[in-house]
């Protein structure tokens, strides 16, 4: 398993535009961006290898 | 008076075998099965080559076929919680017994989660090599949908054409409260590239207004009959509209706003004058627009976007609650709860709808991939999208993005996993459940409304269970307790 790079990268200019999706003023809204650095942190180390590959793999018949 | 909505949850999950090429559904569905029920018994053997395992289903708390398009040497089983356990049209399936609340049927719902858990892990160490992973959602992304119903218990005497065009607008509207999300589209002619995320896993899969079908030409309205009761009284509406959901507050309010509607409907306090003209072209307009300005057409050609929709049925409701109360729904605290709960979700969304994002699903999963775009500079046509989508789904806690997704708990850990071994209280689960425990080798089937037993007579005695509120706990929970055979407890019974 290949630990991804990105995990490690910080998101500097990224507040402005979180803002965007979540208004919160203040402290809240700061709270909510590190929330949100945290979830992607944790979504990259759980994240599937090869994306291409898993969704092409990932093939289900039709049921009810 | 509306009847006492009794509700139930069935479940068909995505399954796959990683690490095995083309690896058979049907036979990893068998083995996910047979490999749960052999934790619980000491005699299991299943051939790994054998791509229609006859395993008997009788070996382990037997369990003959129900529905008419289930084919009986297919792994099939009901469970000491009174769920069932099954392999359905290539997928693992589990049906939550059924529940006197939609809280219960929360917990249920959860439970068969566990249960998917659990049974991955058996099959895993059974298995040479590969790894069976199952995914709780309703598409592949490719075109293939399979199901999450819900059930609810209904008057027989309610007029079908009635039910039909009055619960419909909650239909096409409620997938706001209890979409699914997912990332582009399946609607025949339609692109990625024009809807490349959308409200529900299932809405580009119906096709027609009201039918009997459920894996192809879907209808938004199902008319099985099939009430697992008595059918001179009930009905059963079987509902296959519904998105699987990972959010608990989500699969409540899908359960209870629709038990409140359809308690409306039956007391004929909903009214006919919200009747959409095309249902079908609403319900992908709603779900195909995630800034919710989609426009429902009404049969009086007012057109009213689908927030509209859900603050009028709101409104009614509430009216309902006023001079009907909520009785219906069990404790006077759920109903009030749902209708709370759905003010809430309503007001989230009409305005900023990220702070509803621990609510509901396709608010939760698009919060998540919109920060995962920002982070690595990515399209919506980037294949990471559509893993994201599928791991929201994925059951594994190593895996799971909807676990890390802030999403609110309603249940706690300790009802879930009683929840797995044990059946609600007060429905006639709990007699199923309990005589499975206690009595498994004297009984032959187990089934919706009836279970047969062989005591040894000449003939099979069956007790049937056509109440679905009879067989509770306060009715039979002590003549079990204090039987020691099942001999003992039909006697009791008068069976």
């Amino acid at each position: 398993m290949t630990e991804r790079t990105q995990k490690q990268k910080p998101a500097p200019e990224k507040s402005a535009e979180v803002e965007e999706v979540a208004p919160v003023a203040g402290k809240q809204g700061e709270k909510i961006k590190a929330d949100l650095d945290d979830l992607l942190d944790e979504i990259d180390s759980v994240l599937e290898d090869n994306a291409e590959e898993f969704v092409k793999s990932y093939v289900q018949k039709g049921g009810q | 008076m509306a009847l006492p909505k009794v509700v139930g949850i069935e479940t068909e999950y995505g399954i796959v075998v990683r690490g095995v090429a083309d690896a058979n559904p049907i036979t990893s569905s068998s083995l996910l099965v047979n490999a749960y029920l052999g934790q619980y018994t000491d005699k299991i053997a299943w051939d790994f080559e054998d791509e229609t395992p006859g395993i008997d289903a009788r070996g382990y708390r037997a369990f003959d076929a129900m529905p008419p398009e289930v084919e009986s040497h297919l792994a099939n089983a009901v469970l000491t919680n009174g769920a069932r356990f099954y392999v359905d049209h290539a997928h693992p399936e589990i049906s939550t017994p059924e529940c006197r609340d939609v809280l219960e049927a929360v917990v249920f719902d959860r439970a068969g989660e566990e249960i998917m858990r659990q049974a991955m892990a058996a099959a895993n160490a059974a298995l040479p090599n590969g790894e069976v992973v199952v995914y709780k959602n309703n598409s592949d992304g490719k075109g293939n949908s399979y199901g999450c119903h819900e059930n609810y218990l209904l008057a027989r005497e309610l007029p079908f054409g009635r039910l039909v065009s009055q619960i419909t607008p909650h239909f096409v509207t409620r997938q706001l409260i209890c979409g699914a999300g997912k990332v582009g589209c399946e609607s025949p002619g339609v692109s990625a590239k024009q809807v490349p995320y959308q409200l529900s896993q299932r809405a580009d899969f119906f096709e027609e207004e009201v039918g009997l079908e459920t894996t192809v030409k879907r209808p938004i309205v199902n008319t099985r009959d099939e009430p697992h009761c008595d059918s001179q009284k009930y009905r059963r509406l079987h509902v296959i509209v519904g998105d699987a959901n990972m959010a608990e507050v989500s699969t409540f309010l899908k359960l209870g706003t629709t038990s409140i509607l359809l308690a409306m409907i039956e007391d004929d306090e909903l009214g006919d004058d919200l009747s959409l003209h095309d249902p079908v072209c609403d319900i992908r307009a709603v779900s195909f627009d995630p800034t919710l300005r989609a426009l429902v057409t009404l049969k009086d050609r007012r057109k009213m976007t689908g927030l509209e929709m859900q603050w009028e049925l709101l409104r009614r409701a509430r009216v309902y609650q006023e001079t009907h109360g909520l009785e219906c729904l069990g404790d006077e605290s759920i109903g009030k709860l749902v209708l709370e709960r759905w003010q809430e979700a309503l007001t989230g969304l009409e305005g900023d709808r990220f702070t509803v994002s621990h609510m509901i699903d396709w608010v939760a999963k698009e919060r998540v991939l919109h920060a995962f775009q920002e982070r690595h500079d990515i399209g919506w046509n980037d294949a990471k999208m559509r893993v994201l989508d599928l791991q929201y789904h994925d059951v594994r806690p190593e895996r799971s993005v909807s676990a890390r997704a802030g999403l609110e708990r309603l249940t706690s850990d300790e009802d879930v996993d009683r929840a797995v071994h044990f059946p609600p209280l007060t429905t006639r689960a709990y007699f199923r459940g309990r005589c499975l425990d206690k009595f498994a080798d004297d009984i032959v089937t187990a089934n919706w409304d009836s279970l047969v037993f062989d005591t040894g007579h000449n003939s099979l005695r069956r007790v049937p269970m056509m109440e679905p509120l009879r067989g509770t706990e306060a009715h039979v929970g002590r003549l079990i307790d204090e039987s020691d055979t099942a001999n003992e407890l039909l006697r009791k019974l008068g069976a």
